[in-house]
């Protein structure tokens, strides 16, 4: 389980990005985080990943509060951000250092060939495409087998087909490691297809404004009418936290 | 499998080539770099004759200007003499002694100006202070101090090679992606192992570039040490073909340089080759 314990951030230019966020995720839960740019989402990921401190309150993943980067959460960022200068294999190993070289190498292998780029242990990066990229990506932060999987945003720069495709290889993954997966991003149709619920998010302080559980069978047709309704209802539920910040903005004004 | 997942292998397919095909690649590369020494070589062997046929067939006198065959000739009588030989190690040795302490010094400080922010701020103003001064401003200086012996000419060409190195190092530094280094943050390395497995391989495409800057002033700062009074060397060749009226000696000194030069520069640029294969670089293709 990962708790978030009323976690505050304020960062040193008294931006209030995170304001008492309180949260549960169960164990192999697909949660995705939605909401307006400033909404916290992403310090919220960088919070969990141990790479920043709240200011107040604290999350724990299984009774360990998590200060700094654990070695059960992994992280996959925007960007690939793959090391140029390794080859796919050798990135995918990065973190696995510690281990043994025969079971560094098993692990690599299964992981490359979960996401279907066993032929491409080789290659440096600069031979790969934008979605290959991103796949590397995952499956170096799979490798070691975290328990929890944060990604922030990791598919917006990718075109739509890719995109979905990328949506099968996470959930075929997931369905091997059931990792839990918390899911930052900005495109609704992600989250109604890939998640078990959907938080929104609203910004000045961020915090969480609507949770909508998506009680839909896997696999999803993401053409289907259920995912249409669900894209509304979380769009309708965008909307209503946007406008309501908006009324907030409003309001000092209108007390002059 | 669905109609996106067939999309998505197409792509694969398309790109396996890039595994199965390597030998022809590697075959390719050498009869490439065969062609590319053959196309560099042309430019100055055509002149040369061109010259060469000027002076023969009279239409130019080659006393001032003398014809290959005459610089040649001086290269080979200097050669076997065993004269050349005792100049060319006389000027590698300093070049050698000035370009490795340039590089130690250079590097040692550079990569402490690039790792903390209070040591930039305290060293960097006044190293640029001093890197605006021409170097050949320190010759008297170094005379005084260290004499006029083998000390002070490799002081000059380290005081050379230590600016570029020492640049190159810190804007290295300064622009490794701070995204990377998360990424070795994650995966909870230490600083030494984040030095070793990020910081290191960022900085080594801009750094080779820095030791062959470096070493190109030293070639030139070693002419200058020379000038200023020494019994071997080529640049006493330099001065001594000047004395002595014997342009020839002159430019068959040049010519050692620039292939001394050009071989120190392909030791560096070859030997850290394999270490930066990786690099993306823009390659035109004619």
């Amino acid at each position: 389980m990962l708790y978030v314990e009323s976690a505050d951030k304020t960062y040193p230019n008294g931006t209030r990005a995170l304001a008492g966020l309180n949260l549960e995720v169960e164990e192999g839960e697909i949660v995705a985080v939605v909401g307006g740019s400033g909404c916290g989402k992403s310090t919220f990921l960088r919070l969990a990943a141990g790479l920043d401190q709240p200011t107040r309150g604290r999350i724990r993943l299984d009774g360990e509060t998590i200060t700094r980067p654990n070695p059960l959460v992994g992280i996959i960022f925007q960007e690939p951000r793959l090391l140029p200068w390794l080859t796919v294999e050798q990135n995918v190993g990065f973190g696995l250092a510690d281990r043994p070289r025969a079971e560094r190498e098993r692990l690599v292998r299964e992981v490359l060939e979960r996401v279907g780029l066993q032929n491409y242990a080789h290659c440096w990066p600069r031979e790969l495409s934008g979605g290959q990229a991103q796949r590397v990506a995952i499956a170096r932060a799979l490798a070691p087998h975290p328990k929890v999987l944060l990604l922030d945003e990791p598919f917006s720069a990718l075109d739509a087909f890719t995109r979905a495709s990328l949506h099968e290889h996470l959930l075929s993954l997931w369905h091997a490691f059931r990792p839990t997966l918390v899911l930052v991003t900005h495109d609704v149709e992600e989250a109604s297809v890939l998640a078990d619920r959907v938080l929104v998010m609203q910004p000045n302080p961020g915090r969480i404004a609507a949770t909508i559980d998506v009680d839909l069978a896997r696999p999803r047709d993401r053409y289907g009418t259920e995912i249409e309704a669900m894209k509304r209802r979380v769009l309708w539920a965008l909307d209503k936290s946007l406008r309501r910040e908006s009324g907030e903005a409003l309001s000092p004004a209108a007390a002059i | 499998m669905t109609a996106i997942e067939r999309f998505d292998n197409l792509g694969e397919a398309r790109d396996s080539r890039i595994v199965s095909a390597t030998h022809p690649i590697i075959e390719k590369k050498s009869k490439r770099t065969a062609e590319r020494f053959l196309l560099g070589l042309a430019l100055p062997l055509l002149l040369g004759i061109g010259w060469e046929l000027a002076v023969r067939a009279g239409w130019a006198e080659g006393r001032l200007m003398p014809p290959p065959s005459r610089i040649f000739l001086t290269l080979y009588s200097l050669a076997v003499t065993g004269e050349l030989w005792i100049h060319i190690g006389a000027t590698l040795a300093r070049v050698g002694a000035g370009f490795a302490l340039g590089v130690i010094a250079g590097t040692l400080v550079g990569a402490l100006a690039g790792a903390s922010r209070l040591s930039r701020e305290i060293l960097d103003p006044s190293l640029q202070g001093l890197r605006s001064v021409p170097s050949i401003a320190w010759v008297p200086l170094f005379i005084l101090w260290l004499g006029i012996f083998e000390e002070s000419k490799i002081a000059l060409i380290a005081v050379g090679c230590f600016f570029p190195i020492y640049l190159g190092v810190l804007a290295a530094i300064q622009s490794v992606d701070r995204k990377t280094v998360e990424v070795g943050r994650v995966f909870r390395l230490t600083t030494p192992q984040l030095v070793r497995r990020i910081l290191l391989p960022a900085i080594l495409p801009a750094y080779v570039v820095a030791l062959r800057q470096g070493l190109g002033l030293g070639w030139m700062f070693v002419v200058a040490a020379e000038f200023m009074g020494a019994s071997e060397g080529l640049g006493y060749l330099l001065i001594d073909g000047q004395q002595l009226g014997k342009p020839d000696q002159i430019i068959a000194a040049i010519v050692t340089f620039a292939i001394l030069g050009k071989i120190t520069d392909g030791l560096i640029a070859s030997s850290s080759a394999p270490f930066l294969t990786w690099q993306d670089a823009y390659a035109p293709k004619h």
